[in-house]
């Protein structure tokens, strides 16, 4: 059974987001997708300043089989991404939604409310219907 | 849902993920693919490579059939249960399938032929075997399991019974032999030391039961995958296949040209491409010095020679860094850069293998 915070939301395409006390959000993917995953090995994440739309791919997870791509769960400016996982990729699977954050950004104006992010219970549907 | 070797249901069991493979429904990974690689480099682990597809040939004509079929030459198997790699040749030089073939008995040969490629490797087998009058029989009855690792082969003889483990512990490297009603063959696809061992389809969940209780941990595909590339293994489908020639694809070595008086289908464009100076293509090693992980069919561009493809690529767990074969033009030597995703990476060429018993070779 994966572990899906609830005060978190999330995208159907794996992906959490967590809002911040200034306003800009933290993303990562969910526990269920690093575990799908597999032992991650390179995490490229978005430099600083960099402007994304939303649903664009804006960071990419490769596990020793394959390369899968991230996508921007709302449209925005990528404020960070986590200087950490350069070195320490596997992070990414041992503590997805603390220290394995991939990326932070500030959203653009209604870009929150646009995104149609849903809660965790929603998620906690979506994983049961893909049978996981 | 795809094919399932006895050996389905004990997988599930043991939580693998399951994928296809060739029409097979197979274990990639149990809990981690890495753990799994690190095992049988350190210790040893079990595989189910059940999929794989063993054909017995037999008949008093059985070696000049095998002569006239394959690319490297059965006139080197002396010794009952010697093993040879050979490829399987289409008349062009491309490459149907690389299998292993077993000398047993003067009128008796085994050959071992990959999942993906059954159905055409047999229709091809029996096609030139009728003018030999060798009969064909594929043994969907057994069961395959490859045991490998520094440990493996001590671990794996715990299996047998008590009057043949010192006969198994005796095979040289290559050869195997029938214990107890078993197969068992001093050969392997890691890089490391082992048995693969055929034995009935009823005996295969005992005997892998009996393995994990013995500490051979449970290991999947995925890990294979990259235990063979760290060992500079081909892989069929990815190396070579019916629009690439052995010459092309690092396997030179398995294409016996003598003695010269042998007729095998592919000889005389593998004999052309020689006269002419030899293949305009090569397979090499890469060693990515960046960051990243090489993956196949990403571009390599070599500075005044052109460019190549990566056939396989993947992230090393023994050397945590990415490695690749590529097949690039034949002048390549040195550095070249691959193309991930619009980045132009580094990488260096080198021999293959990389890794080699439990040792880095390349760094």
């Amino acid at each position: 059974m994966s572990n899906v915070p609830a005060d978190l939301k999330y995208t159907k395409s794996h992906e959490w987001v967590r809002t911040l006390a200034d306003g800009s959000v933290e993303i990562g993917i969910t526990d269920h997708a690093q575990h799908a995953l597999g032992d991650l090995v390179f995490v490229e994440v978005p430099e600083a300043g960099r402007a994304v739309k939303a649903d664009e791919a804006c960071a990419v997870v490769e596990s020793v089989k394959a390369a899968s791509d991230v996508y921007a769960p709302l449209a925005g400016e990528i404020t960070a991404g986590n200087p950490k996982l350069a070195d320490a990729p596997e992070t990414v699977n041992s503590d997805p939604y603390g220290e394995g954050w991939l990326m932070r950004m500030k959203p653009a104006a209604g870009a929150v409310a646009a995104a149609g992010l849903i809660s965790a219970a929603d998620y906690q549907k979506v994983l049961e219907a893909e049978g996981a | 849902m795809g094919r399932k070797t006895p050996l389905f249901a004990l997988h599930q069991e043991l939580g693998a993920r399951i994928v296809d493979f060739g029409g097979w429904d197979m274990p990639v990974q149990y809990a981690s693919q890495i753990a799994e690689h690190h095992a049988v480099r350190r210790a040893a682990g079990v595989f189910d490579v059940s999929h794989m597809c063993v054909v017995d040939l037999e008949g008093p004509r059985v070696r000049a059939f095998l002569g006239a079929l394959l690319a490297n030459d059965v006139g080197r198997l002396k010794t009952p249960g010697k093993a040879l790699y050979s490829c399987l040749l289409n008349e062009r030089g491309g490459v149907i399938d690389d299998l292993i073939v077993y000398f047993l008995t003067e009128s008796f040969f085994r050959v071992v032929v990959n999942a993906g490629t059954r159905d055409k490797d047999l229709a091809w087998i029996r096609r030139h075997a009728a003018a030999y009058g060798v009969a064909v029989t594929e043994r969907t009855d057994l069961a395959m399991l490859a045991i490998q690792g520094p440990e493996a082969r001590a671990r794996a003889a715990q299996l047998l019974a008590a009057a043949d483990r010192e006969a198994a512990l005796a095979l040289p490297v290559f050869v195997g032999r029938e214990l107890g009603g078993w197969f068992v063959a001093r050969t392997g696809y890691t890089g490391e030391d082992g048995f693969e061992i055929m034995l009935p389809a009823a005996a295969a969940v005992p005997a892998w039961r009996h393995l994990n209780e013995l500490g051979v941990a449970s290991c999947g595909l995925g890990a294979r995958d990259t235990l063979r590339l760290e060992a500079g293994m081909n892989l069929y489908g990815h190396e070579m296949d019916e629009s690439t020639d052995p010459l092309e694809s690092g396997l030179a070595w398995t294409v016996a040209l003598e003695p010269p008086g042998r007729a095998f289908i592919g000889r005389a464009p593998l004999e052309a491409i020689r006269a002419a100076g030899g293949p305009a293509r090569k397979l090499v090693g890469l060693l990515l010095e960046d960051r990243g992980v090489l993956r196949s069919h990403q571009k390599v561009l070599v500075a005044g020679a052109g460019e190549g493809e990566i056939t396989s690529g993947t992230f090393s767990p023994t050397l945590e860094r990415s490695i690749a074969f590529a097949r690039v033009p034949a002048a390549t030597a040195g550095r070249v850069q691959v193309d991930i995703r619009g980045k132009l990476l580094n990488a260096a060429v080198v021999k293959p293998p990389f890794v080699r018993n439990g040792q880095s070779l390349v760094t």
